[in-house]
């Protein structure tokens, strides 16, 4: 028999879906009427929630908060257990006691995405004031709509400055928003593998994913949770295409090579064969049990908008002027989307302006996924930077 | 010749006494720390692995680097520096004019493929300049060329003729000519051992190029008004 069905029914009962959207399992800030969030696309956002989680202690003066920003795919959820799935934090590589972002010493806060589908208001939300899930109803926003929606977050906190922003991918591009928009706000900078806008190549492969999610007829034109429907399929389709670009063609073979699945030869047919597409149609089946189709669509969408320098008349080097944050960027020498050269004009662009930047070029076959990933140099240049400035801002340093 | 059209600037001090420590860095970095006035902007072109720009740090010195390998960049943001991956060649181009104080090129202009654009460009994004680099007029050089007839290594410069990154090897008397062709103005010039010790000051020009093994130079751009 021929198995068609590229990614299986996900087993989420319908009344599940959706349930973190409104009612998250973590720290929840709300926006009433009178505190609308003005959106790029012009419209003013009122009522929103962000939902975010918090790990270590704000120290006295409120010096010691590091907001970090999570990308595409992420949530809040950067160092505990995930809520839906259960797996442990995404970057706890990075977050945790003792390691680079230390949580015995920093106050770290990551919130969802406006837009996203963990608690922070988006499509999969429900619209107060309709009663109904926002779905296609939700306005288009963008990278610096997010990011306004976290400094509204942090003031809520009662935080002036941050004493580092951090993110890789669109979590870095939301890190460069963070300098643009609110220099003062920010003590220092740690952006990675990402840039100050999306490419072309990018944005094909957004769209692809886009498609993919709205060619499947269970998307309904966006209403698939009124529909009792969900375009698991297309989902997972975008999922597969991208995680592609999360790697690189030397850590796919290192992975996987040519190994057939559980089998010793061809079975002349479309069935997974090979171990990667047992591994791909994995990723996407995985995906769709945590993810909100509309919400993948409305985030590609921000991605694709981003364009720092457009906002500077521009000239990218105008919105980072004598700004005093203290900035490191990297990339990763495999990473195909965002390539080093892209990180270079950022650098050039920092240079240019006077500001004090460090940027690093790291060795490793493992894509733009190598952010996620146990990487030592990566982790232990994030680590020398952010004492280097924990110094200078009077932090405690490591073993001090 | 048209060589010593440039008389030697006379008020090359010798490094004042070392303070604790100064002995943990290399002769010739403490010389170029030596010539920054402190609370500078400094761009350090090929900053290795950062040792000069922690020296500068500690002086209370603004220091920015520049590093072709990336181990070396590597290292030097693993020491909290501000360090970029970066070509002298062909990313000095994307600084502005005037954005620092100083641009050190520390034994690095030999390893550049256009010495002169480089040098250029030193005195464009900088106010003063200080290069340093190995003297290919040093004795020693002369007798392994002269006498052995090979190319010339030595303990600085251990790499053989085919795997070396120096590819444009100059002698202090070549240097001082190209910063005459160019419109520099030398502000100070010592000439340096074999151990990096400062060479007597009042030495000829033919001493220093024989006898220093580097040459370490501050310039500036020579006034404007008096060219013709």
């Amino acid at each position: 028999m021929v198995n068609v069905e590229l990614v299986k029914s996900p087993v989420v009962r319908p009344d599940e879906r959706g349930h973190e959207a409104d009612h998250p399992t973590s720290l929840v800030a709300g926006f009433g009427m009178d505190q609308p969030l003005r959106l790029d696309c012009g419209i003013d956002l009122a009522p929103f929630q962000i939902a975010y989680q918090t790990y270590g202690t704000l120290n006295a003066d409120k010096s010691n908060a590091i907001l970090v920003c999570h990308a595409l795919t992420g949530d809040q959820h950067v160092a505990n257990p995930h809520p839906v799935t259960g797996k442990p934090g995404w970057w706890q590589t990075l977050v945790g006691p003792g390691k680079a972002l230390d949580t015995d010493r920093y106050f770290i806060i990551c919130s969802n995405v406006l837009g996203g589908c963990m608690g922070s208001t988006g499509p999969a939300s429900t619209n107060a004031a309709t009663g109904k899930i926002w779905g296609l109803d939700f306005p288009v926003i963008t990278i610096p709509d997010m990011v306004r929606a976290q400094a509204m977050l942090i003031d809520r906190l009662g935080i002036g400055q941050l004493f580092c922003v951090v993110g890789g991918s669109m979590g870095g591009m939301q890190t460069l928003q963070w300098t643009a928009a609110y220099p003062e706000r920010v003590f220092s900078a740690l952006a990675v593998a990402c840039s100050t806008r999306h490419s072309a190549q990018n944005i094909a492969f957004h769209e692809l994913g886009r498609q993919a999610v709205m060619a499947d007829p269970d998307w309904r034109g966006g209403r698939y949770f009124e529909e009792g429907t969900h375009p698991h399929r297309g989902l997972g389709v975008a999922r597969m295409a991208a995680h592609i670009t999360y790697l690189s063609d030397a850590a796919l073979h290192r992975k996987f090579g040519r190994r057939m699945q559980d089998r010793e030869l061809p079975t002349f047919s479309f069935d997974a064969d090979f171990q990667v597409e047992s591994y791909l149609r994995y990723q996407g089946s995985s995906f769709v049990e945590r993810f909100d189709a509309n919400s993948y669509l409305y985030l590609t969408r921000a991605m694709d908008y981003f364009d720092i320098a457009a906002d500077h008349n521009g000239k990218l080097s105008e919105a980072f002027r004598d700004t005093q944050t203290r900035f490191c960027l990297m990339s990763f020498t495999s990473d195909w989307l965002f390539p080093t050269a892209e990180s270079r004009d950022v650098v050039h662009a920092l240079n240019a302006g006077g500001v004090r930047v460090s940027f690093a070029e790291i060795e490793t076959d493992k894509g733009h996924d190598a952010f996620l990933l146990d990487v030592p140099e990566f982790l232990d240049i994030a680590d020398a930077f952010l004492n280097s400035a924990a110094s200078v801002r009077g932090l405690p340093v490591t073993g001090a | 010749m048209a060589f010593p059209q440039q008389t030697l600037p006379l008020n090359s001090a010798v490094a004042t006494p070392a303070p604790r420590g100064t002995q943990d860095y290399r002769g010739d970095h403490l010389l170029v720390a030596e010539m920054i006035k402190p609370g500078s902007k400094v761009l350090d072109v090929g900053c290795g692995d950062g040792d000069l720009l922690q020296l500068l740090e500690s002086r209370g010195i603004d220091g920015r680097g520049i590093e072709l390998s990336r181990e070396g960049v590597n290292r030097c943001v693993g020491k909290g520096l501000a360090v970029v991956q970066g070509d002298a060649d062909t990313d000095l181009i994307n600084y502005p004019d005037d954005a620092f104080d100083y641009v050190i090129l520390s034994q690095t202009l030999q390893a550049t493929r256009q010495p002169r654009v480089v040098l250029e460009n030193l005195l464009r994004i900088g106010r003063s300049a200080i290069v340093s680099f190995p003297n290919f007029g040093f004795w020693k050089m002369r007798v392994q060329l002269l006498v052995g007839g090979r190319m010339p290594r030595t303990e600085n410069l251990p790499a053989t003729w085919y795997d070396t990154p120096n590819i444009h090897f100059c002698t202090i008397k070549d240097f001082v000519v190209l910063c005459d062709e160019i419109n520099v103005k030398m502000e100070r010039a010592v000439a340096l051992d074999l151990y990096g010790r400062p060479l007597r000051l009042n030495a000829p020009w033919w001493f220093w190029n024989m006898f220093g093994e580097q040459g370490v130079f501050l310039l500036s751009r020579a006034n404007k008004s008096a060219q013709p």
